[in-house]
């Protein structure tokens, strides 16, 4: 089950999966996918990791797609591990993708791992706005009514630690939705000074829990 | 037979030594390719191991490598090459000692390579990294001898499994190698000799007379749970006066730390007492001992990093706190005292709890009887086999035919299969991942037959991951000052990602004051006089063998017990009044409500990890039941299970069947496979273990194996690692062998006891650390409330 977020004025459903949903505009976005990690380490020299991440993170989106029936969609950075890994992406991932993207309004915003263009199809900009909100991959810190990235913030509940959403005031972080993607505990100084005092977690996992952001 | 140097004779003389028989059969066996030398501690087996070497070197030999001595532990090869250089100096001989270990310093360990001595002391970790070397040929060329220390400590591990492997490279490399094994403690003398060659010897020395075992007697009776036997200082402190050396042996690294501290607030006489475990640095480690080997102490405080060999001439009495967990591990500690050949050892036990006084008993009777545990180890892990090959590639292109000859001739791996062999090469090559290959990016790829890096650059980062001790992610800890710092030890990242500036904590037997972290580096000052935060560091679990369980079970069906201390004794009749003792021939359960929850005991006495998994596989079943399990805790003798209903018909939840369908379920997603599968992709270089220590703080963390272990799961269900996984955590951490054993052994009598409140046996159980939540309905219940409070208690709700 979501939890709803009343952000600017609008209603915003943050999904268990690290999705944020938009109803009002029928709009999904996420963060920070990482599609084609496994293959940028093997390229590099480094560890045979079960190259299945891209998979896991399609079969991911695709269920969120589904369930919201989002016409848009906005991915907010970082989408690919680097800017090879988007031309190494496999025929049947790359398939899949398209398969998803077709007949939605697709947009790539550029991440640090990602800044250059894709050879993928979709729009791709350095950030969006759109209503009350600037979409961006990394949040700046002077902006209001903004929603980024880049950070994969986690908290931990119950003995249990889970990417979460970060919210206050000004700002929403998403988690990070890639599977293979590590985490940055809430109370790590750049997000305690980035964040309002009052700020909210929103854990991930099987349903969106929200707690006040530890720190 | 092989003669001595006379040079070397005439200083044996001078000194007035006289070879044991024992000795004297080492030399003449010396052309036997292997050898087994069981001989008692003080039996100078070393130096037994030694002889052969002397006496082929002679006075002046030609340079190169003769002998490769290799021990597991790093302050044994120093000590060894003081000891071997006494003689050889006195007698004027021209042969260069030297050891090589992960504390060796680069520059050293680089001439090492380029000038190899006569003989070089080693560890197998170090011994991994010298044979990927390209030039491993050339450093080994002309080896004639590999002598093993403690063989029957590494045969326990992967350690062991990974040093034949190596030891069958050097063979192949050197078809005359001789090889010696040395041992004090073994239980199964001819499986120790298959794994040191196919065709070992076997020689036997005189075991010496019986140690001089007690139960050390307190004034005061042990507390009902915890481990630290600090009721008993009073009476350690009296026992050390009454000693020239007493070595006090703890089970893990916390307990030592604290007991430590607690020491020296009673060491009113301020004796000289030092300390000395795995997580103290080096500096700290070398000092104690000097002081100890200078005979400046009349007391450390240790762990097992003093169970093995050095040479304390004048121990003269080992004190146990703590059960001992398995009896062969007891013997050789009890050996640490008195290092005189054909004198008994003096040592005590202090139980730290009510239950171990009973396992104290059962292990004094065990010694006295002559009985020595010990688990027979299965087939060669490949998990070690999958780094093994990693690691012949970095050294050089391969044949894969050769290689598979060359690794069945290692006593563990005497039974791969080609098949088996051939899925650890496609896995180190490949990935071997069956729905997707990594065809353009192969870590080995071949080229005219032979197996080499694809990309050469990747050796650094394979060197920096070979061997199989697996560490948690440490941090050192340093005293905060200009300098930069005297250091003192290290501490696991969790226990110092927990501190806070101001928090204090114990290391090295002071308390410091947590200042901050800089780099990778704890920084802190000192603290006298504060209550410390307890360091957690990662003390070893051993699970109580099966011997000592059967003899505690036995213990219990006496009509009285004269022997144990008189608070035990009490204790158990109180039991058996309320309720009833568990015997070996039925599993006996408890129920009874407590503070507000249902509990259910399980007097299993099948170790620590079976109980664990026990409680694992047992909640299970009381969840689909809808009886709302809450959590579990395990110690070696029983399993203590709270919920929210209670257990009436205990019968089909510990039916073998079902169990043995609820481990399969289990298995895929508990926490126990998952560190299991940790160790496993570590080892075998999926993941590399250097990401995990370089970890900056405050940055983003690597994701954790976890994720690879439920993606395999997902995709790849047959990979081979989650093959190995498996088959490692039904040996390993799930134990699930002796969860089998024990229902074979019980049958359908299974008792279950309803009380209306604890029952004494039941009770210390409360006390114990290491509570594991259940996550099922009622957790998931539980973690909504809190949210709830969390926000109310904000104002946000």
């Amino acid at each position: 089950m979501h939890h709803t977020l009343f952000f600017h004025g609008e209603s915003l459903h943050l999904r268990p999966t690290g999705a944020l949903h938009w109803p009002a505009r029928n709009l999904l976005v996420v963060s920070d996918l990482h599609l084609g990690k496994s293959e940028r380490l093997a390229r590099r020299g480094g560890s045979l990791l079960p190259p299945y991440e891209t998979q896991a993170t399609l079969e991911k989106l695709d269920r969120d797609l589904d369930t919201t029936r989002a016409s848009s969609v906005i991915c907010l950075g970082d989408s690919f591990d680097d800017t090879a890994s988007a031309d190494g992406i496999d025929d049947h991932s790359r398939l899949w993708l398209a398969r998803l993207m077709a007949g939605r309004d697709w947009t790539w915003i550029a991440g640090n791992h990602d800044p250059g263009p894709i050879e993928i199809g979709g729009t791709h900009r350095d950030e969006v706005a759109l209503g009350p909100f600037t979409f961006r991959h990394i949040a700046d810190p002077r902006e209001t009514a903004e929603v980024s990235g880049h950070y994969h913030p986690k908290a931990r509940l119950a003995g249990q630690s889970r990417p979460c959403f970060l919210a206050d005031a000004k700002r929403l972080i998403l988690p990070a939705y890639g599977v293979y993607t590590g985490g940055l505990r809430s109370h790590e100084p750049v997000l305690t000074t980035l964040m309002a005092k009052d700020a909210l977690a929103i854990l991930t996992g099987p349903r969106a829990l929200a707690i006040p952001m530890p720190r | 037979m092989t003669t001595l140097p006379p040079a070397l004779s005439d200083w044996f003389a001078a000194k007035g030594w006289t070879l044991h028989p024992h000795q004297m059969d080492m030399l003449q066996r010396a052309a036997d390719p292997a050898t087994l030398l069981i001989a008692p501690t003080g039996g100078g087996k070393t130096l037994a191991g030694f002889l052969p070497t002397l006496a082929e070197l002679g006075p002046t030999p030609p340079p190169g490598l003769h002998t490769l001595y290799v021990s597991p532990l790093k302050a044994l090869t120093a000590d060894i090459r003081r000891n071997l250089r006494t003689p050889i100096e006195g007698a004027g001989l021209a042969i260069r000692v030297e050891d090589r270990t992960g504390d060796t310093t680069y520059t050293q360990r680089r001439r090492q390579r380029a000038d190899p001595p006569h003989i070089l002391l080693t560890t197998p970790e170090s011994l991994a990294l010298l044979l990927s070397y390209e030039d491993a040929p050339r450093i080994f060329q002309g080896l004639q001898r590999v002598i093993i220390d403690e063989i029957h400590a590494l045969a326990e591990s992967k350690r062991g499994d990974q040093l034949v492997l190596q030891i069958a490279r050097l063979q192949s490399l050197n078809p005359t190698l001789r090889r010696i094994g040395l041992s004090a403690t073994v239980e199964n003398p001819p499986a120790l000799a298959r794994f040191l060659a196919p065709d070992t010897a076997i020689l036997q020395a005189d075991p010496g007379p019986d140690p001089d075992i007690s139960m050390l007697d307190t004034d005061d009776a042990p507390p009902w749970s915890g481990g630290g036997g600090r009721y008993a200082i009073p009476a350690i402190l009296n026992e050390i006066t009454r000693h020239r050396t007493t070595l006090i042996f703890h089970n893990t690294r916390a307990q030592a730390e604290l007991f430590f501290h607690d020491l020296w607030l009673q060491n009113s006489d301020s004796l000289p007492i030092g300390i000395h475990h795995g997580s103290l640095a080096r500096e700290q480690r070398d000092r104690v001992e000097a002081a100890m080997a200078a005979g400046a102490l009349c007391a450390v405080v240790c762990t097992g990093s003093l169970d093995l060999g050095i040479d304390w001439g004048d121990v003269d009495l080992v004190i146990q706190v703590g059960a001992p967990k398995n009896v062969k591990r007891l013997v050789q500690r009890i050996g640490r005292a008195n290092h005189r050949y054909n004198a008994p050892s003096k040592a005590l036990l202090v139980p730290a709890n009510r239950f171990e006084v009973v396992e104290c008993q059962a292990a004094l009777d065990a010694v006295r009887a002559h009985t020595l545990d010990g688990e027979p180890r299965g087939p060669g892990p490949r998990d070690v086999l999958c780094q093994h090959i990693l690691a012949t590639a970095c050294a050089g292109p391969f044949d894969a035919g050769q290689l598979y000859r060359e690794i069945i001739t290692a006593g563990p791996y005497a039974l791969l299969t080609q098949a088996e062999f051939d899925a650890c090469l496609d896995f180190v090559a490949t990935g071997g991942y069956a729905l997707k290959a990594y065809d353009r990016w192969q870590r080995l790829k071949q080229t005219h037959g032979k197996w080499h890096l694809r990309d050469p650059r990747a050796a650094a980062l394979i060197r920096q991951n070979l061997g199989t001790i697996l560490d948690v992610d440490t941090l050192k800890v340093r005293l905060k000052n200009q300098f930069g710092g005297t250091p003192l030890g290290e501490v696991e990242e969790d226990f110092a990602a927990s501190l806070t500036p101001g928090d204090t904590f114990l290391i090295g037997g002071q308390i410091v004051r947590y200042e901050g972290l800089r780099e990778l580096t704890v920084e802190v000052s000192r603290a006298p006089g504060r209550d410390p935060k307890v360091a957690v560091f990662n003390g070893t679990k051993f699970a109580t063998s099966t011997l000592l369980a059967d003899r505690i079970l036995q213990i219990f069906q006496a009509d009285a017990w004269p022997d144990l201390p008189a608070h035990t004794a009490h204790w158990l009749s109180l039991q058996r009044e309320v309720s009833r003792l568990p015997d070996p021939h039925s599993l006996l359960l408890e129920s009874f409500p407590h503070d507000g929850r249902e509990h259910l005991v399980i007097y299993g006495f099948a170790g620590r990890n079976a109980q664990q998994t026990l409680g694992l596989l047992v909640t299970k079943q009381m969840e689909s039941q809808g009886l709302a399990p809450l959590g579990f805790v395990a110690t070696d003798y029983a399993t203590l299970i709270w919920g929210l209903d209670p257990v009436t018909d205990p019968v089909p939840l510990f039916d073998p069947e079902t169990l043995r369908q609820g481990l399969e379920v289990w298995l895929s997603g508990n926490a126990v496979m998952k560190r299991t599968f940790r160790a496993t992709a570590i080892i075998s270089g999926l993941i590399e273990r250097s990401h995990q220590g370089r970890r900056k703080t405050g940055r983003q963390a690597t994701f954790s194996s976890d994720i690879l272990y439920d993606t395999l799961r997902k995709y790849d269900p047959d990979h081979l690692l989650l093959q190995i996984t498996r088959e490692e955590a039904m040996r390993g951490l799930i134990d699930f062998s002796r969860i089998e054993n024990l229902l074979q052994r019980v049958g359908d009598k299974i008792t279950l006891i309803r009380r209306p409140r604890v029952t004494p046996l039941a009770a210390p159980l409360f006390f114990e650390p290491g509570r594991i939540p259940v996550h099922g309905s009622g957790r998931d219940r539980l973690a909504s409330a809190e949210a709830q409070a969390l926000m109310q208690a904000a104002g946000l709700a």
